[in-house]
């Protein structure tokens, strides 16, 4: 920059060099670079989202009207709907539709259940505290392709330490690849190992935002620890539960590495012999990427996209429904804040409007506020909440469990 | 449901009255004796299941680096065995012979340096631009960055590969490095953090002193998001380090990356379990250590995030 300072007073000035540009051009010249740098600031941002995110998304919905495939990458002829019509006859489709769907319940409602009662244990004063928050943090960090390996070997037939233990208590051999059921539970179980301490870690950073005075006055009634739980916790964590599913299911619909990498048979991509597990994910992956038929594959992308956008906006209405119900008359957030106040205030004795109640008050507020952001945008955003988000913006790896 | 509803509003009821406030005063000595009493009871009972949930989380990955550590004779015995022995270097020696590995590590040395880096100047540049900078369709902007966090652009992988090869990027490392460059979650999070930690009285003071929008940026931001900086930077290391869908999809087995090679080496026809673990042990092993060293900043970064967003 060639711009040097005006001086702060006019009083110190030294006389104007001659070098100098006039005071007025030089303020036109940084007004202009101050109006554009902010934009050049955030462009990159927006240029690698347009390249890399939105163009390739919304030309996923042109490729699916195509039969677009390898052999022809650039003769592809427009043939409609058809793509989407042979997919409802696929019973290939359904069937993946199918397994994500068991998966989903089998995957999130253990994981958050048991993300709920770890984070209320570790909710307290504790000795090593941060020794037990790294050991519940640590299956997070392993990659998903590392878990499915190791589960992978524990989960063998002939060889592996669940069927040992099995074996003790008198069960015989489990096929565990090979069944139904018992193929889904080994890899929800992989998905839950993974998952639920970064979720009770969520969960215990939201309980310690509940001021203190709610639990000594659900004391005070005579409730124990776990009714603690269910009737202080709970209510005040709701946005945060509701924000948390709605991340693990929307990853479940991604789940891919899992039943990629479980299934023995090599090179196998159907997600078992009988497709048993095969994931929406991996349908899309065989389609597009195996058998190469793009426009195909990309119907399915694009049934999966809308699949995530009813699913949002259910949780949405299903959290704004029940916030209503209990707010009573009003906004949701007045509602909330009315619910939220008293404890605080009626045990302290303190008017409401303390620093640490407004607070918490406000991060209710604020907390609760992500699925209205949500129904706004196509694509919904719990966005208050970024916490938890990076890994399912940027890749396969949401939390949840996706892969 | 109901009574979670009624509950709060016995409180309700019964705060605006100070009889009911004097007896809240003095009640607690009484009643919260008792309750600490029975917190060092459950105290008891705390520790060994916390012991148990740690071990459960600790053991898949011990097990990552005993089986590597024996023979595939051993591992193949019924009792399972469940200590180490001494080949783990034997096999890791194996791991490298087998697959392209070292050539893996350096990929993904590279491709997560990458997109560390990136990520960490383009997200703080935009995070300190929505913090701090006004600017014509600022809230419009930063609405549309959050939006996208949850846009599952990852099923766009399909035109995104054709895209890859139309730009001749295919089974080259930028295909991987670009689209995640920088991430919606990052530049919220810097905002967050730029709003609270630079004060505006020092961006003036920048002023004043003649610094450009850029050198502000440079000079006198940066500087004061090193915690925010090692936060993100740690956990974008790791999540492109872990990173496995669209590496196996863009890149060849010749030029993989760790995931990829651990993927190609556990396909084989037959699953030799002390490779396949060696190598995932040895692939786990720089976000381990990463982890071991910087848990404290990952866990605190993790849950900031998630209050205060």
């Amino acid at each position: 920059m060639t711009i040097t300072a005006p001086p702060a007073s006019g009083l110190d000035a030294s006389p104007p060099r001659p070098t100098r540009r006039p005071r007025a051009v030089r303020s036109a010249i940084r007004r202009v670079t101050g109006v554009t740098a902010p934009y050049g600031f955030v462009a990159p941002f927006f240029m690698i989202f347009i390249v890399f995110g939105l163009f390739p998304m919304a030309y996923t919905f042109w490729v699916s009207l195509t039969d677009r495939d390898l052999l022809r990458p650039d003769d592809a002829k427009m043939i409609g709907l058809r793509n989407y019509t042979d997919l409802l006859h696929d019973e290939f489709f359904w069937n993946a539709v199918k397994n994500t769907f068991e998966l989903m319940l089998l995957c999130t409602v253990p994981q958050l259940a048991l993300a709920l009662i770890m984070a209320h244990i570790l909710n307290a004063r504790l000795r090593g505290r941060m020794l037990f928050r790294m050991g519940v943090l640590l299956p997070n960090i392993t990659s998903i392709v590392a878990v499915t390996i190791v589960f992978g070997q524990l989960f063998s037939r002939d060889f592996g330490l669940f069927n040992w233990l099995l074996g003790l208590v008198g069960v015989g051999n489990v096929n565990w690849q090979a069944g139904e059921w018992s193929s889904k539970i080994a890899i929800a179980m992989m998905v839950v190992w993974r998952w639920t301490g970064y979720n009770a870690l969520i969960y215990l950073a939201a309980m310690q935002a509940i001021p203190k005075e709610q639990f000594e006055a659900a004391a005070i009634d005579g409730a124990g620890t776990w009714r603690q739980l269910w009737h202080v916790t709970l209510p005040a964590l709701r946005p945060t539960i509701a924000f948390t599913a709605l991340v693990s299911l929307i990853g479940q619909i991604q789940l891919f590495t899992e039943p990629l990498l479980f299934d023995i048979s090599p090179g196998s991509v159907s997600g078992g012999t009988d497709r048993q597990f095969q994931t929406l994910a991996l349908f899309l992956y065989e389609e597009g990427f195996r058998l190469r038929h793009f426009g195909y594959g990309s119907a399915v992308a694009w049934l999966m996209f809308l699949l995530t956008v009813i699913l949002a906006a259910f949780a949405y209405f299903l959290t704004r429904g029940g916030a209503r119900i209990r707010g009573g008359p009003g906004t949701r957030h007045s509602g909330r804040r009315g619910r939220r106040r008293p404890p605080p205030g009626g045990s302290a004795g303190q008017p409401a409007g303390r620093p640490t109640g407004e607070a918490v008050a406000q991060s209710a507020g604020e907390a609760a506020g992500p699925p209205a952001a949500a129904a706004a945008s196509p694509a919904p955003a719990p966005a208050p909440t970024p916490g938890p988000a990076p890994a399912s913006a940027n890749d396969d790896s949401g939390p949840g469990g996706s892969s | 449901m109901s009574v979670t509803i009624d509950k709060p509003s016995d409180a309700d009821a019964a705060s605006p009255r100070t009889p009911a406030r004097a007896g809240g005063w003095r009640r607690p000595r009484r009643s919260v004796t008792p309750s600490v009493s029975e917190d060092e009871r459950r105290g008891l009972l705390r520790y060994p299941f916390l012991i148990v949930v740690v071990l459960l989380s600790a053991f898949p990955v011990y097990w990552t680096f005993m089986i590597p550590s024996r023979t595939n004779d051993v591992v193949g015995q019924t009792p399972p065995p469940l200590l180490p022995g001494g080949h783990f270097l034997e096999n890791a020696r194996r791991v490298f012979d087998t697959v392209e590995f070292e050539k893996a590590l350096i990929n993904s040395l590279v491709v997560a340096g990458s997109i560390t880096l990136c990520t960490l100047f383009f997200c703080s540049l935009a995070g300190f631009a929505f913090a701090k900078l006004r600017f014509r369709g600022r809230g419009a902007l930063l609405a549309i960055v959050i939006a996208t966090m949850m846009v599952p652009v990852q099923l766009g992988i399909i035109p995104l590969y054709i895209e890859m090869q139309k730009f001749g990027w295919a089974n080259h490392l930028i295909a991987v490095i670009a689209p995640t460059a920088v991430t919606a979650f990052g530049v919220v999070f810097m905002r967050q953090y730029t709003e609270q930690a630079i004060p505006d009285e020092l961006l003036e003071a920048g002023r004043m002193d003649g610094c450009s929008t850029f050198g502000l940026y440079w000079h006198v931001v940066l500087p004061g998001l090193r915690p925010a900086m090692a936060v993100l930077g740690l956990l974008t290391f790791m999540q492109a380090w872990n990173d496995f869908m669209w590496p196996l999809i863009v890149l060849s087995p010749q030029n993989p990356t760790v995931q990829v090679a651990l993927s190609t080496l556990s396909a084989g026809y037959y699953r030799d379990n002390t490779l396949v673990l060696g190598g995932t042990a040895l692939g786990t092993l720089p976000v381990l250590l990463i982890f071991a060293v910087f848990g404290r900043q990952i866990i605190s970064g993790i849950m900031e995030g998630a209050v205060k967003g």
